[in-house]
């Protein structure tokens, strides 16, 4: 076998094994670059968005298209742990309900001894709109300082405090 | 289907770009090109060193990939949204592991040794052997949070496996460490094996346990000091590694299980003393071993002064190996580009050259871009590990994870800078690259385990079971 080929093998396969590297951190390139950051206003802003488009919703009840058209635009698309042990782990939301709990089949299993086993749970209306429910859990679940007694709707960004974990949904 | 959950479907429509495909086609085609690589590999170790392409090259290419096709199969079936990168890298490494060894087999010096040439075709069994129980953890082990009942079991048995190398006329001591055992004709090394089930065995207890740990502590000089009775479960670990030290004499293991809970202690507290402690006690305990080990002793000889130890192996003193200093030759010889496959002459280091000794081996004929490559490729699969348990959500997958891939990482830190000259050499193997059954068996495995907690952390939240009360619930709305 000729030196010139043996030494193109040499070459050829570590430039195939670098490429195969490069590939591979093209797959993962989300880790490495971050998401891609859509444009959008301060939370701030988007929490008084949607605020307003919740004393809205009433009556765009009737009108569904428009609404659609708004919630898309408005709606959180996250759910973010931002306090606790598993601060930093995030969900999708997906239009499929939440469960928080320290039971093990729960969407987000708690670590908490202040939560109970089934403790609450976070699901789309009608509307789109994100509710959470608290299943009567021993030491409560709070939206921003009050425990909640009803199913309440999530403002974009506000603390649910379950023990001491904090979740918040996020766009 | 309840009224809330069944939601119109402009709903799911607003769906956010963080919605996990399942990514299995890109699994797919970099499967296809990492079992391409090898194959390329093959026929060039055959035309450097016999001048044609080898004949086996059909039946190896096909061999390898239909082990990375059925695996692939399965993964589409059972862990759908499974990460795309694990199963091709392991694949890609392990079928390097395969040329390089069948290339070893080709040499004229090592066939006058007991394994005659016939390395290759037998770990291409212990390949197929890895990947069926690869294929057995993903179908039987649908849930990783299952293994956490076998918090205690895990620990005996993890124990139990370490102990089986010391039973008398089962263990065998191979070239000063017993850390194998002897087995129907095989041998096997328990500790590959063990290092998966330790794993499970420290990431459930440390999830009960990692509040007394992490919160109950004096701030001193900017570090959490514990309390001397929180320090119980790190010494035990640590007294049992310095035993496996004593007992098997083998540095690696025993600075491998220490490490991985390190790393899980560390990561489940999120106190950087434990790190300190956890550094400065096997550095006392792996001093004070080797004050009265000679095996370990001179294994630190070796390392200290390769040079000096190869030529007192040349004059033929017992007991010294010039295999040291032979691999940083052959990493010498490679230089930056290396010799080509089939053109170094690493197959010199004779015994062990096709396991330990294999990065050698990589280093001369592939050089210094080679081995970045194959380094970068294992950090890629580290990252994946602790990427998986970043993304898991829950306390015990994230620990099992990211115990999982702290073991793996520190085994090839371990075996790397091992062959390197950085640390002393121990026995262990560089994980599917090396010939071995055990390793090559166990690292499919946790490559298993692995996938199967990614599947499930990347898994979309699943739909949720119908519930009966969720149509009554009526919601209130502040108006």
């Amino acid at each position: 076998m000729s030196e010139l080929t043996l030494t193109v093998m040499r070459l050829g396969f570590l430039a195939v094994l670098w490429l195969f590297v490069i590939v591979a951190v093209q797959v993962i390139r989300s880790d490495l670059f971050g998401t891609r950051v859509t444009q959008r206003g301060s939370r701030r802003e988007a929490g008084r968005a949607q605020q307003a488009q919740r004393q809205q919703a009433p009556p765009q009840q009737r009108q569904q298209p428009a609404a659609a058209g708004r919630t898309r635009r408005n709606a959180p698309t996250k759910l973010v742990v931002s306090e606790g042990t598993l601060t930093g782990t995030t969900v999708a939301l997906q239009g499929q309900t939440i469960t928080l709990g320290r039971a093990h089949d729960s969407t987000i299993v708690l670590d908490d001894d202040y939560a109970s086993s089934r403790h609450a749970r976070i699901y789309p209306d009608r509307d789109g709109q994100w509710i959470v429910e608290d299943l009567g859990s021993t030491n409560g679940t709070y939206l921003d300082r009050s425990r909640l007694t009803t199913p309440t709707p999530i403002p974009l960004g506000a603390p649910i405090r379950i023990g001491k974990t904090v979740i918040e949904l996020r766009k | 289907m309840s009224s809330t959950t069944n939601s119109p479907t402009h709903h799911t429509s607003t769906i956010g770009s963080i919605g996990t495909p399942s990514r299995r086609n890109t699994e797919l085609a970099l499967l296809v090109f990492a079992v391409a690589i090898p194959v390329f590999a093959y026929a060039n170790v055959g035309l450097a060193i016999n001048e044609e392409v080898p004949s086996g090259l059909l039946s190896y290419g096909l061999g390898l990939g239909l082990l990375a096709g059925v695996a692939h199969l399965v993964v589409r079936k059972f862990a759908p949204y499974a990460d795309p990168l694990l199963l091709p890298v392991a694949t890609l490494l392990n079928g390097l592991g395969l040329v390089a060894i069948w290339r070893l087999d080709q040499s004229k010096y090592l066939q006058r040794a007991e394994q005659a040439g016939t390395a290759a075709p037998r770990q291409l069994l212990y390949t197929a052997m890895g990947i069926a129980l690869f294929i057995v953890v993903l179908i039987f082990l649908k849930d990783h949070r299952v293994l956490q009942r076998y918090t205690y079991i895990s620990m005996v048995g993890a124990i139990f496996l370490l102990l089986l190398p010391l039973v008398p006329g089962l263990g065998q001591n191979i070239y000063g460490a017993k850390i194998w055992i002897s087995v129907a004709g095989f041998s096997i090394q328990p500790g590959e094996f063990a290092k998966i089930v330790l794993a499970i065995f420290f990431a459930g207890y440390l999830m009960v346990k990692r509040d007394a740990l992490a919160l109950a502590s004096r701030r001193v000089l900017g570090l959490y000091l514990p309390r001397g009775r929180d320090l119980g479960p790190i010494i035990v670990v640590w007294i049992i590694s310095i035993l496996i030290l004593v007992f098997e004499t083998d540095l690696g293991t025993s600075l491998l299980f220490f490490g991985m809970f390190v790393i899980m202690l560390y990561v489940a507290t999120e106190r950087t003393s434990w790190i300190v402690f956890g550094m400065l006690m096997s550095a006392a305990g792996a001093v004070g071993v080797a004050q009265f080990e000679s095996h370990v002793q001179q294994r630190v000889q070796a390392w200290l002064d390769p040079l000096k130890e190869y030529k007192l192996s040349q004059q033929g003193v017992v007991g010294h190996s010039e295999q040291a200093m032979q691999a940083l030759w052959a990493f010498g010889s490679g230089g930056t580009l290396g010799t080509g496959w089939g053109q170094g002459h690493s197959e010199l280091i004779k015994f062990a050259a096709n396991s330990d000794f294999i990065l050698a081996t990589f280093g001369e004929e592939l050089g210094l871009a080679g081995i970045m490559a194959l380094l970068l490729l294992y950090g890629l699969i580290v990252e994946r590990g602790v990427r998986t348990a970043l993304a898991a959500r829950d306390p015990f997958g994230k620990l099992l994870a990211i115990g999982l891939s702290g073991a793996f990482a520190l085994q090839v830190f371990v075996v790397a800078g091992g062959v390197m000259g950085l640390i002393p050499l121990t026995g262990m193997t560089m994980p599917f690259l090396a010939y071995g059954g055990s390793s090559v068996i166990a690292n499919w495995a946790l490559i298993g385990i692995l996938i199967r907690i990614s599947d499930t952390a990347r898994r979309p939240a699943p739909a949720p079971a119908s519930n009966p009360d969720a149509e009554m619930t009526q919601v209130v709305r502040p108006s």
